[in-house]
Order: structure tokens, then C-alpha cells, then sequence
């Protein structure tokens, strides 16, 4: 117990490690710099892939996380542009505002099931994208451009964040600031999943009649859920559009959505921390295949179809195989 | 004996089908009353509708006086009648200890952001029902079994599980569908033992069950539906000496109704 309790300690602290000290010290050294774009886009992806996670792990399939990090990118951009916010209050608001609206969108919608919910989710990234077209206030195909980069974050006089136009390396914080998101939702997550809540959650994944027989509320579990979910989606939403100081309506479509949902698969439905391998491999191999030309989507494919026939539970089943033997 | 529940004038249509017709009657505090019935005959329904799984189309049921039909599942569960399922019914891909803790979320005191938290409450809470689940999995001889994954349970034991869960719950009224079914005499006999020992430890309980000769042996009393209508009610042996209940099983044989 203590044994496995070190071990965990020591995988946290050299994970930390890694992404704080030795990523931005490798690409300093190596003047790769266009790595870190690379690295806090896959950090952001995996924040929104864990809230699709976490709709898996009440037994929900989402491909509609696209429509929340799509609608964060918005509230983000119009409260910066239209009413002079900080950027650093509109990166919870974005969340809040997501959670909110998916309560709305899931009360009626969770009732679904399977292949159901699945569809209505996927229509649902088409209906934000066709509402960012057609509102007013997102200014249609033309989109929201030229935002400001995130100005200072001070509390009580101190800053504790700097302006990042002041910075010579916004690159570097941008990173910095995706991975110490990415960390504080996967701990999030980890700590939901081994909480009373998470074994709630996989009660209503393996049966509802029975979950409510028990004295459950299911349909408020569910829907607290996926308002986590949407949180994640809102605000790995919201930094894109801080990122590309831009957001248009086919800035998170469909695509992405299936994407998010593909990277939980590839991680393993059964693993907290796989949204965040599948990510990673994912956007990588997608980028390795690119010199593959006109293959590149046919290949990927094969690829993502032998893996999950190959590995059903996710690249993460690999390294519990590997324990268990060893 | 004071009454526990109390059914009254319940009905149940699906569409043109009336599968629960005016039913009436009422279970005493520690009594084992059974429901019986040909196929179809409307019991699994009663049971949905004391359970507040189905809404009834009118009538309505009353846990201690109070009215308990029309409310959400979870709530009944809360007032005290819980339900374990015809089917197997489990948590499949859990061990058969968490399943049995999971089913003590009524008694929880903290709320959903304590366990998050992991408060005092919420460590308390947790080890009282990990505690509570021991007991109740030596009660139903399931001890050796407590870290196995739930689905790898043979079938006996996956009842017996079903009935852990339900008395997880810490229920006023316990409702049983078919218990015994699948299985053979023995473990029928170990069974009927368990469900004695729940009553005397003040369990009230209602149950469904197609197994005459056990139905027999454990009831208090017995009620008979068929085709969605009470035709009887009365101690094993009044039943037994039922001419209506005995026309009903006809051509199913006499000694379906143990005779
Ligand atoms: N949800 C439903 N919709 C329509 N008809 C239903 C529904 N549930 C049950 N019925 C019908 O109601 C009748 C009673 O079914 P019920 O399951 O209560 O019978 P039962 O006495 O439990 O039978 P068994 O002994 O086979 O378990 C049957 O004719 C059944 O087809
Ligand atoms: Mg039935």
C-alpha cells in the first residue's frame, strides 16, 4: 500500500518534472520553439478530451465537446473585445458559462442513451457552429480577430502573471499556462474517479435501473457530469482563441469532436490519464503521417482501426499487462 | 402487528393492456408476504409500481402511512422500499465489496463535494460502510468472495449479491422478484434460510416467486394475481385450498401450487 503510494508520489513528481523543467529546458536548447505551439495545443486537447472522458465514465458517448470549446472561445473573445474584460476572468467565466448552458442542454438530452445521446451530441457541435455563423454578436463567418493578447493577472497590487505582450517568449507561457491547466484538471479527474463519486459514476455507466434502485439520483449525477465536462470544454475553448488571438466558427467543428472522443478511446475508457496519452499520440502520429501525402487520412485510419481491435482498452491496458507480469 | 405498506386500488394500463387491475392489500412490519401468479400475470408490474419505477394509471401505494407512488425511484428508495431485480441485476465490473458499498449511498452523510474533498465526514462514512458491507457479505456467505469482479459470481451468488445491495440500503421493506429462480433445491433451501434471518432481524418482506414449494414453506401469506386481478389472499394452506387459485393453475399441473 505505502509501496504503491511512493511509487505514485515519485510518477507525479518526475511527470512534473518533465513537462515544467525539462520540455522548456530541451526546446530552449534545441531552438525548436515552434514545439511549444505543439505542446500546449496537445496540452489544451487533453483538457477537453478529459471532460469527454468523464461523459464516458457515466456511460455516455460525447461527440459534442467541440460545441462547448467552440461557445468558451466565444464568451472569451466577445467579453475581451466588447466589454474591455481581463482575460484571466473570462477563462472561468468561459467554463462557467458552458457548465451552465450544457445543464440547460443536458436535462432533456441525458435521458438518451447509446447511439442516441451520441447523435444528438454530434449535431450539437453543428448547431454551435451554425448559431456562430448566424448570431449578431459573433459576427458571423468573419469571425472575432485581433485579441488582445492576456494583459496582466495582479491580486492585491502583486502581479502574479505578466502581461504576455510584454513577454519576449509568449510562446513559453502560453505552454506553461496549458500545462499547469492540464495538471490541476487531471488532478481534478483523479481525484473525482477515486472518490465515493467516481464509483456513483461507473454505477450509472453499468446499470441506472439498478443505481436508482439504491437510492442514487441519477439524473442529477448525470447532469453534474457532464457540466463538469463542458467546464473543460469551455475553457480549453477559451485559451485557443487567446492562443490564435482569433475564433470563427469552423475553429472547433465536427472533426474535433470525433477527435476528443477518438483520443479517449486510444487512451482507454478505464484510465484517468488517458485523454492525455491518447492525445498526445494522436496528435503526433497525425503529424508524423503527414509526409504520407494523400495517404495520410486513409493510413491513420487503418491505423486507429487495428489499434482498437489490437487493444480495446486503450494504449494505457499495455502498461497494466506489463505490471501484472511483471 | 402494525401495517408497513399499503397498496390500494392500483392500476396499471399499458396502452389496452391492463396489467395490474385494482389491486389492494397490505404487508404487516416483519411479515414475509408473497406475490404469486402465472406468467404475465402482472407481479414484476406490482413490483414497478410499489418501487415508484412505474407510475400507477391510478390507486396508490403507502409506506407507513405515507403516500409513496408517483415519487422518483431514488426517493422511494430513500423513504425505505428498495427492490432487488428479476434479473440478475449488478454491478457487473465492480468488485462484489464495492458493489455492496456503492449501495450504501443512502446512509451517506457527506455530500458528493465532501467525498470530493475527502472531509471527515466522508472518511467516516467510508469506513462505516465498508464496515457494514463486511457484515452484510458474511450474512449472505459471501465472505470469500469479496474481491471478485461481480460478473465472474456464479449464479447463486450473483442473488445473493442482488440481495446485499438491496440491504445495503438499510430498507424498511425489502421487495424480492424471484429469488430463487435458477436455482437448484440446495441452494433454493439456503436461500429460503437467508430470507428467514432477514426478517428476524426486522426486515419486511415482499416477494415474487414461481418456486411453489419454497413459496410455501417461507410465506407468512400469500397473494394471488392473475392476468393482472387479486384472486386470493390468505395463509400458504388457505391458498393451497384456493378453488379460484387452483382453477387459475390449472393445466399447469397440481403440484405447481405445491399441493
Ligand atoms: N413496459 C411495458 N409495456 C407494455 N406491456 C408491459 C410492460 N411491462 C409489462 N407489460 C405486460 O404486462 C403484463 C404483466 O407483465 P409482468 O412482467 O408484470 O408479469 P409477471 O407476472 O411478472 O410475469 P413473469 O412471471 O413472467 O415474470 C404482461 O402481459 C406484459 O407483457
Ligand atoms: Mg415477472
Amino acid at each position: 500500500m505505502t509501496r504503491n503510494r511512493n511509487t505514485r508520489i515519485a510518477a507525479v513528481v518526475v511527470f512534473l518534472a518533465i513537462v515544467f523543467v525539462v520540455v522548456p529546458a530541451a526546446i530552449s536548447s534545441s531552438g525548436r520553439f515552434d514545439l511549444y505551439y505543439t505542446l500546449t495545443s496537445v496540452a489544451l486537447l487533453s483538457i477537453a478530451s478529459a471532460g469527454v472522458w468523464l461523459t464516458f465514465y457515466i456511460g455516455r458517448i460525447n461527440i459534442g465537446q467541440g460545441a462547448y470549446a467552440l461557445t468558451g472561445g466565444y464568451v472569451s473573445a466577445i467579453l475581451v473585445m466588447n466589454h474591455g474584460w481581463s482575460f484571466w476572468l473570462t477563462l472561468p467565466v468561459a467554463g462557467l458559462f458552458c457548465a451552465a448552458a450544457s445543464v440547460l442542454i443536458g436535462l432533456p438530452i441525458l435521458r438518451l442513451r447509446g447511439v442516441y445521446f451520441a447523435m444528438v451530441t454530434l449535431v450539437l457541435t453543428e448547431v454551435a457552429r451554425l448559431l456562430a455563423l448566424a448570431l449578431p454578436i459573433t459576427n458571423g463567418a468573419k469571425g472575432i480577430v485581433s485579441i488582445p493578447l492576456p494583459g496582466a493577472l495582479s491580486i492585491f497590487g502583486l502581479t502574479i502573471i505578466p502581461d504576455f505582450a510584454t513577454l519576449q517568449n509568449s510562446r513559453l507561457a502560453f505552454y506553461l499556462l496549458a500545462v499547469t491547466l492540464m495538471v490541476v484538471c487531471f488532478a481534478v479527474m483523479y481525484r473525482l474517479v477515486n472518490s465515493r463519486i467516481g464509483k456513483l459514476c461507473q454505477s450509472l455507466q453499468q446499470n441506472e435501473e439498478l443505481a436508482s434502485s439504491i437510492g442514487v439520483n441519477i439524473a442529477y449525477l448525470r447532469v453534474i457530469a457532464y457540466a463538469v465536462s463542458s467546464f473543460f470544454g469551455g475553457v480549453s475553448g477559451a485559451i485557443f482563441a487567446a492562443i490564435s488571438q482569433s475564433i470563427y466558427p469552423s475553429s472547433f467543428t465536427v472533426t474535433d469532436s470525433v477527435n476528443f472522443m477518438l483520443n479517449c478511446f486510444l487512451g482507454g475508457l478505464g484510465y484517468v490519464f488517458g485523454p492525455m496519452l491518447g492525445t498526445l499520440v494522436l496528435y503526433f502520429g497525425w503529424d508524423l503521417l503527414f509526409q504520407t501525402g494523400q495517404f495520410q487520412l486513409l493510413i491513420y485510419s487503418g491505423l486507429m482501426i487495428v489499434l482498437m481491435l489490437v487493444l480495446p482498452n486503450g494504449l494505457l491496458s499495455l502498461a497494466e499487462t506489463t505490471r501484472k507480469k511483471g | 402487528m402494525a401495517e408497513m405498506l399499503e397498496v390500494s386500488g392500483i392500476t396499471k394500463r399499458f396502452g389496452g393492456l391492463v396489467a395490474v387491475n385494482n389491486v389492494s392489500f397490505s404487508v404487516r412490519e416483519k411479515e414475509i408476504l408473497s406475490v404469486i401468479g402465472p406468467n404475465g400475470a402482472g407481479k414484476s408490474t406490482l413490483f414497478k409500481l410499489i418501487s415508484s419505477f412505474l407510475r400507477p394509471t391510478a390507486g396508490e401505494v403507502r409506506l407507513k402511512g405515507e403516500r409513496i407512488s408517483g415519487l422518483a425511484p431514488h426517493i422511494a428508495a430513500r423513504r425505505g422500499v428498495v427492490r432487488t431485480f428479476q434479473e440478475t441485476t449488478i454491478f457487473k465490473n465492480m468488485s462484489v465489496r464495492d458493489n455492496v458499498i456503492i449501495a450504501h449511498h443512502l446512509r451517506s452523510k457527506a455530500s458528493l463535494l465532501g467525498f470530493f474533498l475527502g472531509t471527515g465526514t466522508a472518511i467516516a462514512d467510508e469506513a462505516a460502510f465498508g464496515q457494514s458491507a463486511d457484515e452484510i457479505l458474511a450474512l449472505l456467505g459471501l465472505s470469500s468472495l469479496t474481491n471478485e469482479t461481480a460478473r465472474n459470481l456464479p449464479h447463486g451468488h450473483l442473488r445473493a449479491l442482488g440481495i446485499a445491495i438491496g440491504l445495503a440500503t438499510n430498507p424498511s421493506i425489502l421487495l424480492l422478484d424471484e429469488p430463487f429462480a435458477g436455482m437448484n433445491h440446495d441452494e433454493t433451501m439456503r436461500m429460503v434460510e437467508m430470507v428467514r434471518r432477514l426478517r428476524e432481524r426486522g426486515l419486511t418482506i415482499l416477494l415474487v416467486e414461481h418456486d411453489m414449494p419454497a413459496v410455501m414453506k417461507i410465506s407468512d401469506r400469500l397473494v394471488v394475481l392473475n392476468f393482472g386481478q387479486k384472486i386470493a389472499e390468505g395463509t400458504p394452506s388457505e391458498i393451497q385450498a384456493n378453488e379460484k387459485v387452483i382453477e387459475a393453475y390449472l393445466g399447469s399441473e397440481d403440484e405447481a401450487i405445491g399441493l
